[in-house]
């Protein structure tokens, strides 16, 4: 019975092949990139070589050199490590972050809700993606733990919501009235009790958000507020497009990061999907 | 509804206090400030520091607040030192540019949404059903700057259908017919390649509305009196769906804003997403400041109309 939230979560996933091969697609990639890139020499890859300036596909380039002579594939499997350990830590540090909040607030309610409620409302209202560009180009120097802190600052607020509504109902229920009574400790109910019972909901948010976040990083590199040219991202391949003449004749260069992302953020989406249906009754299939 | 209306307002002030709070504190983050552009290198430090002394630089920051605030209500958003120009002339200039674009990327949002929204809820698990969810899946992931990057490659590089920059073919005369017409031809392939990723979450949310609505009480009455099946649909089924999906409009000005800084990157649009990073990479405070005022503004007003449509279509709302 223990866990039968995630085997609810498991079986839906098998039931939909889309999302089975979606799932198997993302940790072989996963595997594939944080894999080979132990091999890569990464310092060699971001190192302008002039003697080898926008060459086409070859056999010793796979998919040809940027303008500064760099290998593209080289940097392809770089910007795929480095954009998926953003994705992942921004998740986990605003997830942390959201679900710390909405269980506070929907577990106690009363005054404690009112306060946190008015501090997420503030920060609704603000204009996200230009308050993060404004951010990242007043901070000096960030690495990824500092960009990624700056990201998870404007992104906890939907997680937070969802977690809070969630807790409210729980709180009510019998269960853990029973476990007041019987003189457990607000913390052990929240997480030997509260936290499990909605832990499929968390897991489904979380890994929407990871698309999403995903995404939310390409982008800002894509407008060059993200990771200098020396740590690509697979925005920044796509950033080279911004010159008219790479996005006509040079294919190779952002042609192939932008479909990654596109196949990366569809396959987590479709993991994601399927899970959100498992978590509905009426809409489950298996 | 209207102490609803006069409440519903009445947030708002205080909202857009706290946003121009944070924006002040942004701008006193950002390297450089009113002067850094007008600093003489021929200056000594003591004339600057006078400057500073004379701009109010060294007050402390509540009287520097209020001297922004309230120049800002006189409709003085300040000097900006990039362009020796007043930061509402520059605003104005790109401003009807993104609110053109806006517009038609609003309407064709709807005119994608209403009807595919239609028959994939009406004629659901058929073929055509399945087709446009598979579309709504793959543009709910696709992010809107690679979305708008492959149709500018495709059909302004590739096929050469629509010009690949800029809002107007340089020399028609403004005020003319062909004026207007080249207008519309820049906006078209920016404002689609918007739409199209935007109005995905319309079509869904259209096509779970109507069948639901079709499974009501009422539709099976009116079917039951004979009424034709075109008819059911268009007068009944529709309109219930329909006001609804009105409201959103509002919601969608937010996320307008932040696809019109990638669109108008990629498109070379001259509007205000465009001058947003522009400044920012120059530096340009004031103008800065401004523009994430704005748009901040902007989408709590956004959110303010769709918050009133919507209780006005579902009364429930009002209560809270």
């Amino acid at each position: 019975m223990e866990h039968s939230g995630f085997r609810i979560l498991w079986r839906e996933i098998v039931r939909d092949k889309l999302a089975l091969i979606s799932l198997i697609f993302f940790m072989m990639m996963v595997a594939f990139v944080f894999g080979i890139s132990l091999f890569l020499d990464e310092s060699e890859i971001v190192t302008v070589d002039l003697f080898a300036i926008h060459e086409p596909p070859s056999s010793q380039f796979w998919l040809g050199t940027d303008y500064g002579g760099r290998d593209v594939f080289g940097q392809l499997i770089i910007g795929t490590r480095n954009s998926l350990s953003i994705g992942i830590l921004v998740t986990l540090i605003s997830g942390i972050v959201g679900i710390t909040m909405g269980v506070v607030s929907g577990y106690f309610g009363g005054t404690v809700d009112n306060i946190l409620m008015r501090i997420l409302d503030f920060f609704m209202i603000l204009p996200t993606l230009m308050i993060v560009i404004v951010f990242v180009s007043i901070v000096p120097n960030y690495g990824v733990m500092s960009f990624s802190l700056i990201m998870s600052v404007f992104l906890w607020m939907g997680i937070a919501r969802l977690i809070r509504s969630k807790a409210l109902q729980e709180k009510e229920l019998d269960y853990v009235n029973a476990s007041k009574t019987a003189g457990s400790s607000h913390l052990k109910i929240i997480f030997k009790q509260v936290l499990p019972n909605i832990s499929s909901l968390i897991i489904v948010t979380m890994t929407l958000n990871l698309a999403a976040n995903i995404g939310l990083e390409s982008g800002l590199s894509f407008l060059g507020f993200g990771f200098p040219e020396s740590t690509p991202s697979l925005g920044t391949l796509v950033s080279y497009a911004r010159n008219p003449q790479t996005l006509e004749y040079r294919w190779w260069i952002w042609l192939p990061a932008s479909l990654l992302i596109l196949i990366l953020m569809l396959s987590i989406n479709n993991v994601g999907q399927a899970l959100k249906r498992a978590t509905d009754a009426k809409q489950r299939r298996g | 509804m209207w102490t609803f209306t006069f409440r519903r307002v009445l947030i708002m002030i205080p909202q857009i206090l706290l946003l121009s709070i944070v924006i002040f504190f942004l701008a006193k983050m950002m390297p450089g400030d009113a002067l850094t552009g007008l600093i003489d290198p021929n200056i000594g430090p003591e004339a600057i520091e006078a400057q500073r002394e004379k701009l109010g630089l060294n007050d402390p920051w509540h009287v520097q607040y209020w001297n922004w605030i309230t120049n800002l209500f006189q409709g003085d958003l300040g000097q900006s030192f990039q362009h020796k120009l007043p930061v509402t002339e520059i605003i104005n200039q790109r401003l009807w540019n993104t609110f053109w674009l806006s517009v038609l990327t609003l309407i064709l949002t709807y005119l994608i949404a209403i009807p595919l929204g239609l028959i994939s809820g009406r004629y659901n698990d058929t073929i055509s059903d399945r087709i446009i969810t598979g579309y709504t899946y793959i543009g709910f992931a696709a992010p809107v700057f690679i979305f708008a990057l492959l149709m500018l490659f495709i059909f302004g590089f590739q096929l050469g259908w629509f010009p690949t920059g800029g809002s107007v073919t340089p020399g028609t005369v403004p005020g003319t017919w062909s004026f207007f017409l080249s207008k519309v031809y820049h906006m078209l392939l920016p404002a689609l390649s918007m739409a199209l990723i935007t109005t995905v979450s319309t079509v869904q949310y259209l096509r779970s509305e109507i069948i639901d609505t079709k499974q009501k009480d009422f539709v099976l009455l009116a079917r039951s009196k004979g009424v034709s099946e075109t008819r059911i649909y268009r007068k009944h089924i529709f309109r219930n769906s329909l006001l609804p999906i009105a409201a959103f409009f509002g919601y969608e000005i937010s996320g307008l804003i932040g696809g019109s800084i990638f669109i108008e990157n990629i498109f070379s649009y001259p509007g205000i997403g465009q001058l947003f990073l522009s400044s920012l990479m120059q530096r340009d405070t004031s103008v800065v400041t401004a523009l994430v005022l704005l748009f901040g503004i902007a989408s709590i007003l956004g959110t303010l109309i769709s918050d009133l449509i919507l209780s006005i279509v579902d009364p429930r709302i009002r209560m809270k």
